[in-house]
């Protein structure tokens, strides 16, 4: 569905990637896990195009999105939810959500936006409120309803664990589960390595900017580097 | 007597508001302070004038036809001053806009000269009405009400359309924006057309206000407004709206008692004044980074 090809991206001086490949299928969840300042947003905001590579190429459902502008990588089916959840913090729940729907034109927006409501109710009693008075938990489940509202075919994840607190975090993969059974293909960032790999059918490590394994999810699980370095053993 | 200053204070903020409104919302969303404003809304007032004196039409009409001008011109400004330079410094950007500014007063100095331009006689018919102690005109009623018909149309598309909404959103979180699938260009073209077409009503309001249209009219006009702008918090579309009428009535009340030859300088004192003990403006907030 996905493919990216040697991909590498430079801010300034800074080496971000190098030589990245990957490819994720139909239907998959496939996590990318690493340490701290590994590239894991930079691969993000380069598929969405936020930030541009230097060389390489992105292919979605063979359709080279290189040098595509980010609302019209958007319009294909890839939405993302950034890192740190990034809700527009003076607008209303309601609008956030409006936002995400932004390049629909269709007249099921209302009702995939009940649907919104139904997966979140939380969400639901806070309708009118501004984004910056949720909870973190709630500013989370926003940040993914936001990025649903544009009926994607590919989702980009990054680290929706962050900061939640362990019931919470529980929550979220099992919607995150949810989300991938009613037919959207997922990539899943995670500092959260063993509950990535739990849920993921495919596994990327990467490492200062380059992969360095990549496999299935249970097997990685077991390798003993894996566990060493990001599982915590 | 305070009846009367405050009718004549509140039409002249009425303008300032008008153009900073254009100054707070490109600076709410590309973080750059767009020099060339004042001489969009010099542009207007010439657009203005020029219809109403060889075309003849009524001066609606030739508010309408300066806002249409002005946010062809805006958005033009944009695409080729501005946009070249979104991912280089700041500062480039800021050079490119004052250079923008001194083409465009140059330009309307070559074409129009050096004389200050007033509309024709009964262009607008003045009549006084009595109000209590005080006479308003017909002119600062035109004023007013047009700042104010426009100020509501310019809430109601911000707060309400998809476009407004956008806009919001790109002035919250620029690259955020861009992932929901909004196209930032786009959103940036609009902010630009509407502040210059604000800017070019202004214009024309002031042009009949004081019967005078000359190439440097932006300059001082583009000044105040840039102060209130900041003094109402830059970012913030009802800080500009606050921020030009008070600046309008303390002016005008400043010369009532008796400041008048510092009548310029009133803005910029009380500018300081409130960033001394308020630096993010009355109603602005904490500016957050955009990336
Ligand atoms: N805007 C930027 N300007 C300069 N360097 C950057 C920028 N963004 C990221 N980097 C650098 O690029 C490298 C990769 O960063 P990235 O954010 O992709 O890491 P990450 O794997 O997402 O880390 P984390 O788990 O902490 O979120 C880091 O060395 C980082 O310092
Ligand atoms: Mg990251």
């Amino acid at each position: 569905m996905l493919k990216v090809e040697n991909i590498s991206v430079n801010y300034g001086a800074i080496k971000a990637l190098q030589n990245v490949s990957f490819q994720i299928n139909q239907g998959e969840i496939v996590a990318l896990i690493g340490a701290n300042g590994a590239g894991k947003t930079t691969i993000l905001n380069t598929i969405s195009n936020i930030v541009p590579s230097v060389a390489g190429k992105i292919t979605y459902l063979d359709k080279e999105i290189t040098k595509l502008q980010p609302h019209e990588i958007v319009k294909l089916g890839i939405s993302q939810v950034p890192e740190g959840r990034r809700v527009f913090a003076k607008m209303s729940v309601l609008e956030n959500l409006e936002m995400g729907a932004y390049t629909r034109s269709d007249n099921e927006v209302a009702s995939d936006m009940e649907k919104i409501f139904q997966r979140f109710p939380r969400l639901n009693e806070r309708k009118k409120q501004p984004a910056k008075t949720l909870s973190g938990g709630e500013q989370q489940m926003l940040a993914m309803g936001r990025a649903l509202m544009s009926r994607p075919k590919l989702l980009l994840l990054d680290e929706p664990s962050m900061g939640l607190a362990p019931m919470l975090v529980e929550q979220i993969f099992q919607i995150i589960q949810e989300i991938n059974a009613s037919g959207t293909t997922i990539l899943l960032v995670e500092q959260n390595a063993n509950m990535a790999l739990s849920i993921a059918h495919r596994a990327y490590v990467l490492e200062t900017g380059e992969v360095v394994l990549q496999g299935d999810a249970k097997e990685l699980a077991s390798n003993p580097e894996v566990r060493k370095a990001y599982l915590g053993e | 007597m305070f009846l009367q200053q405050l009718v004549n204070g509140v039409a002249l903020g009425s303008v300032y508001a008008l153009i900073a409104l254009g100054y707070t919302m490109v600076y709410g969303i590309i973080t750059l302070i767009n020099f060339a404003h004042g001489e969009i809304f010099m542009a207007g007032a010439f657009v203005g004038l020029l219809l109403v004196a060889t075309f003849k039409v009524n001066v609606f009409v030739a508010i309408i036809g300066a806002m249409v001008f002005c946010m062809l011109m805006g958005v033009v400004i944009e695409l080729i001053a501005y946009r070249p330079l979104r991912k280089s410094s700041r500062l480039s950007a800021l050079i490119s806009a004052i250079g923008v500014s001194i083409f465009l007063s140059s330009l309307a100095l070559m074409v129009f000269g050096a004389d200050a331009k007033g509309f024709p006689d009964g262009a607008f018919p003045v009549k006084q009405i009595k109000v209590g102690s005080a006479d308003i005109s017909t002119l600062q009623l035109l004023i007013i009400g047009v700042s104010a018909a426009l100020m509501m149309g310019l809430e109601f598309i911000v707060q309400k359309t998809k476009i407004g909404k956008a806009m919001r959103a790109t002035s919250e979180d620029y690259n955020t924006s861009a992932l929901m699938g909004i196209n930032v260009n786009r959103v940036i073209s609009f902010t630009f057309a509407l502040g210059s077409a604000l800017a070019a009503a202004g214009g024309v309001l002031v042009g009949v206000l004081f019967n005078a249209v000359s190439f440097n009219m932006g300059l001082m006009a583009g000044l105040k407004a840039f102060a209130a702008a900041v003094l109402g918090g830059i970012g913030s579309i009802p800080g500009a709206m606050l921020g030009g009428l008070l600046l309008g009535v303390s002016e005008v009340f400043g010369v009532a008692i008796g400041y008048s030859s510092y009548r310029d300088a009133i803005a910029f004192t009380i500018l300081v004044l409130v960033l001394l003990v308020k630096p993010t403006g009355l109603l602005g907030q904490k500016i957050t980074k955009k990336v």
